[in-house]
């Protein structure tokens, strides 16, 4: 890996800020990152929370396409429930976690990133709701479905993830 | 216990579980609960080309493809053995409007006339299946998240353009399934 993306991973061009919140490698310090390096299985434990994730995903019907209809067409309380009580739950927990100065296990202090306003919100937000009422899947369902056994959801998987390639590819033309 | 589990789970059971998540990925390793990232993971790894977008060391991402292969672990044990052969319980109105459209099949979480094989290859099934999970990847990538990591993780973190993105994620969603899909399942 060339030393320029290990220091910064992601430069865009001028004109385009980074816009993607979920990937941590572009916005965290990378250059101290070598005395967080674990062996593969310190990753396990991240599979043991999804597998509790994915339980609870199945088990309370989040995957299921009827209850995403039902959500958007206000029949039932039951996703808004589901959204709102683990939004509750997150905020409390991160309240905590800043008030206490909580560390991770391995002691290290844990941060928080700022997210700045951008049109991709809107406009990749309405496309992505147009999507998810399709489906009845966000990115975490879509992957739940395939292990409860709807083997088609695959293709639908495969092209979201071209949809993503998509998306890199006419990002500089996008309005952001 | 295990008849208690089995039964479909409550909203506050389930949000609590969900909710958790995010303090349980921040103190075992400063993790940011985001899972649409792993689609652009994916096509880092497989077909980076030029693109600037994805090229990035995706190897310190691996962690979120750990968490969703627990994601698809849980959802086949859940499946296979926490589950009870009960139809899905759908709202009655719903159920009366897929039925004008041929859906009455209720008997798992996906019905069977849009999420199989064969309604793949009709032009119904393909616009759902295929445009549909198109617009997923492209729009929470667009967006800078999903549900995961805007509605839960950015707004428990109080910040407002996770906000706004939820609001355009759900006025999506209410244009999508009260105005087009009806057209859509006409089909």
């Amino acid at each position: 890996m060339p030393e320029i993306i290990n220091k910064k991973p992601i430069s865009f061009s001028p004109s385009i800020a980074d816009t993607d919140y979920e990937v941590r490698s572009l916005d965290t310090e990378c250059i101290n990152e070598s005395h967080l390096r674990h062996k593969w299985y310190h990753n396990l434990k991240y599979a043991v929370v999804g597998i509790l994730f994915g339980i609870a995903f199945t088990k309370a019907e989040v995957i299921s396409w009827f209850r995403i209809q039902e959500m958007f067409r206000l029949q039932s309380f039951h996703m808004y429930g589901v959204i709102g009580t683990a939004i509750a739950i997150g905020m409390l927990s991160i309240a905590l976690i800043k008030k206490f100065n909580v560390k991770t296990i391995y002691g290290e202090q844990i941060k928080f990133h700022n997210k700045k306003f951008n049109k991709g919100q809107v406009y990749g937000g309405l496309l992505f709701g147009f999507g998810w009422a399709m489906t009845g899947a966000c990115p975490g369902p879509l992957f739940a479905q395939i292990g409860a056994g709807f083997g088609v959801v695959i293709v639908v998987l495969i092209s979201a993830v071209g949809g993503t390639w998509t998306y890199g590819y006419f990002r500089e033309k996008l309005p952001h | 216990m295990i008849e208690f589990i089995k039964q479909p789970w409550t909203w506050y059971a389930a949000g609590i579980l969900i909710g958790l998540t995010v303090p349980a990925l921040l103190i075992l390793g400063n993790k940011h609960f985001g899972i649409s990232a792993n689609l652009r993971h994916v096509c880092a790894i497989i077909l980076p080309r030029n693109i600037s977008f994805f090229k990035y060391d995706w190897k310190k991402e691996v962690w979120n493809f750990f968490f969703v292969v627990g994601i698809l672990i849980g959802s086949f044990l859940a499946a296979q053995y926490l589950t009870n052969s009960a139809p899905v319980q759908v709202a009655p109105a719903l159920l009366a409007e897929l039925k004008l459209y041929g859906i009455t099949d209720h008997s798992s979480m996906l019905p069977h006339e849009l999420f199989s094989f064969s309604s793949l290859f009709t032009l119904r099934g393909f616009i759902m299946l295929v445009v549909g999970g198109f617009l997923v990847g492209f729009g929470t990538r667009y967006a800078g998240g999903c549900t995961s990591g805007h509605a839960i993780m950015g707004i428990s973190n109080l910040q407002v353009p996770s906000v706004i993105a939820t609001i355009s994620f759900m006025a999506g969603g209410f244009i999508m399934a009260n105005l087009i899909l009806p057209y859509i399942l006409k089909l």
